[in-house]
């Protein structure tokens, strides 16, 4: 168990072109589940491989229980990762495939032996020991893969979307199962993952990194209530918060015609242009003869079962996703495609960005 | 509906058409391998006045071993054999060492100038053996190797192919593995015989197969490199006993060509089985 601190960590691939990782800072708690976050391309992976040293840090340190890891190698990191692919071994069983790492560091059989059933009684592979990866499903390699990551009780855990290769109902399972184990085991862990239903439900803080810079790191509910830009707003939550760009006027926005009232330090710090940041749910319908109200074509209705989602469009605006409105109902929204609509966002539920800059205006 | 069957009917015409097709193909090119070798088995079984008759004798009349027992007393046969055995076992034996270990060097070691390292290989690979006689021979004459072992197995121990062929196969494994591995504690040396040879045994058994064949059926260096039953291996050997007499008498010959193809022949078997099993074990790991 270990705390993990990056100081500035950059990795260049190329020595001209923009660094994959860009100086992020980031402190990690002992135990703590931390998510790194993003698009395809962000740099989250690479973070991670430099964690676990695969990739060299090009500028900057990474600290490891508060010594830099500059040219320690992987194997004496004392740090165990678990890959997307899971690269299991397919030469060995699972139980081989589990005790390698202790095999390598010269544990006593004995012990390699009792920590291996451990796992396995853990993770339930009881029955699959002497199997090997090939006879395995994808969720058994899985479970492999992270009991060859617990075996070795390592100081830090790197997950590299873990469950990227699992179908939607186990990895809804094997999720919490992971998050479980972690709170269980106490093992300071950094989660790479693209998801962010796996971002917002596992981890203790939540890094959100776009083209290799930190955006944001914050507890999943913070980042959803208060994003710091709109990129990170746009990032979480699903389905998409609704980014309409507003013109100000006597400390009011006005979202296509619906004045919505900014806070006092808000309206100080704008200029004349926000852009304002309405959730699904920051939306209700309303009847025809209420005022400030804005009128929706829909264009599809996603009903869930336990909630539903419209999505529309001002008449005679673009065809752009960014035109489009979404609004969260309730669980019959009683609304058909084609339908008009009046809505009004919900008082005091508007994200204020600043219109050229993107970050969050304060308050 | 009936266009659907018409459909399927020719279809099912054409593949019967590939499969007749398949089938020729197949039993042209087992004639072209196959006759020659029967030629040299029933060669081998026939008496002397019989294998220049014409027309040709398909099947020796009377069949007879005494070539056999010719090429194995008139000749120091068994001598012959036990050189092919250790010059071909010591060859082969470096070579693969030598094969996997540079492969492994210059696929998953980084270290500089290692693509002009592998760039110097590929062009041993491009030069011709008979181009490198001439001087190999004046050096190891000068050794004093001749008529030794080492006098023919030491310069024939490069292996530009076996490097070139590992290296792709070690290039080619699922890089995450190997990094896992690495962060499993694995130094070089087990990385390589626990993880990488095992994923890599169908190309390992295949480059060893090419190799021990090729070693026993080496001819040039060491017909060049010794004169008798000391060192010659059994291909060297046969010539001998070509030479002996005035008219070559191609019985012994064939026989002796017979006795030099089984083990080959018996290590083909094996290592076959060898190399299907391994094929099937890569297509299911991921």
């Amino acid at each position: 168990m270990a705390t993990v601190y990056f100081d500035a960590a950059t990795r260049r691939y190329t020595k001209d072109g923009p660094p994959a990782v860009d100086a992020v800072t980031l402190d990690i708690d002992d135990g703590e589940f931390l998510v790194l976050v993003g698009p395809s391309g962000c740099g989250k992976s690479t973070t991670l491989r430099m964690l676990a040293g695969l990739e060299p840090v090009d500028d900057g340190r990474i600290l490891v229980d508060g010594h830099d890891q500059k040219g320690v190698r992987p194997r004496d990191r004392d740090i165990a990762m678990v890959f997307q692919s899971y690269a299991l071994y397919p030469n060995m069983t699972a139980a081989q495939n589990m005790a390698f790492a202790l095999d390598n560091s010269g544990v006593p059989k004995a012990e390699t032996r009792s920590r291996v059933e451990e796992a396995a009684r853990i993770l339930e592979l009881g029955d699959l020991l002497d199997r090997k990866p090939g006879q395995l499903s994808g969720g058994q390699r899985q479970r492999v893969a992270m009991g060859r990551a617990i075996v070795r009780q390592p100081k830090v855990f790197c997950m590299d979307e873990p469950l990227s290769n699992l179908d939607a109902k186990l990895r809804v399972s094997t999720r919490s199962q992971i998050a479980g184990l972690q709170r269980r085991l106490g093992v300071t862990t950094v989660y790479v993952t693209h998801d962010q239903v796996e971002a917002m439900t596992m981890g203790h803080r939540v890094a959100v990194l776009r083209d290799g810079r930190l955006q944001q790191v914050a507890s999943p509910e913070e980042l959803y209530d208060r994003p710091v830009n709109t990129f990170v707003a746009a990032f979480i939550g699903s389905p998409a918060i609704t980014l309409v760009e507003a013109p100000v006027r006597e400390g009011r926005a006005d979202v296509h015609g619906v004045p919505v009232a900014l806070d006092r330090e808000v309206a100080a710090g704008a200029g004349d242009r926000v852009v304002v940041g309405l959730r699904p749910e920051s939306w209700r319908l309303v009847g025809a003869d209420e005022p400030d109200a804005l009128e929706l074509t829909v264009e599809l209705v996603e009903a869930l079962g336990s909630e539903s989602f419209v999505y529309g469009r001002r008449p005679g605006a673009g065809e752009g996703d960014d035109e489009r409105v979404t609004i969260k109902t309730e669980k019959r929204a009683g609304v058909e495609v084609g339908e008009t609509v009046r809505v009004r966002p919900v008082d005091g539920e508007a994200h204020v960005f600043d219109a050229a800059s993107g970050e969050r205006l304060a308050g | 509906m009936s266009g659907l069957a018409h459909g399927a009917e020719a279809a099912s015409h054409r593949s019967r058409g590939m499969t007749v097709a398949g089938y020729v193909a197949m039993v042209l090119v087992l004639l072209v391998v196959a006759v020659p070798l029967f030629w040299i088995v029933i060669t081998s079984l026939k008496e002397r006045q019989d294998i220049y008759v014409r027309p040709a004798q398909w099947f020796p009349q009377p069949g007879t071993t005494a070539n056999y027992h010719d090429v194995t007393t008139r000749i120091p046969f068994l001598d012959y054999f036990r050189n092919s055995l250790v010059i071909t076992l010591v060859l082969s034996a470096s070579k693969i060492v030598l094969g996997v270990i540079s492969a492994y060097a210059l696929s998953l070691l980084r270290f500089p100038g290692r693509g002009l390292v592998f760039l110097v290989v590929i062009a041993a690979l491009m030069v011709p053996n008979q181009i490198t006689v001439i001087s190999n021979y004046a050096l190891v004459a000068q050794l004093g190797w001749r008529n030794t072992f080492q006098g023919i197995i030491v310069p024939l121990a490069g292996v530009a192919f076996g490097t070139f062929l590992m290296r792709n196969q070690f290039l080619s494994l699922p890089g995450e593995i190997i990094e896992a591995a690495r962060l499993d504690g694995a130094g070089p040396l087990k990385l390589l015989w626990r993880v990488v040879l095992p994923m890599s045994w169908p190309t390992l058994v295949a480059f060893s197969l090419i190799t021990v064949v090729n070693e026993w059926n080496e001819y040039l260096w060491p017909f060049l490199m010794s004169d008798d039953e000391r060192t010659a291996p059994l291909p060297v050997g046969l010539t001998l006993l070509q030479n002996n007499d005035g008219v070559t008498n191609w019985g012994p010959v064939m026989a002796g060509t017979v006795l030099a193809m089984l083990p080959v022949l018996v290590l083909f078997l094996v290592l076959q089985r060898q190399m299907i099993k391994g094929l099937t074990a890569g297509a299911v790991k991921s």
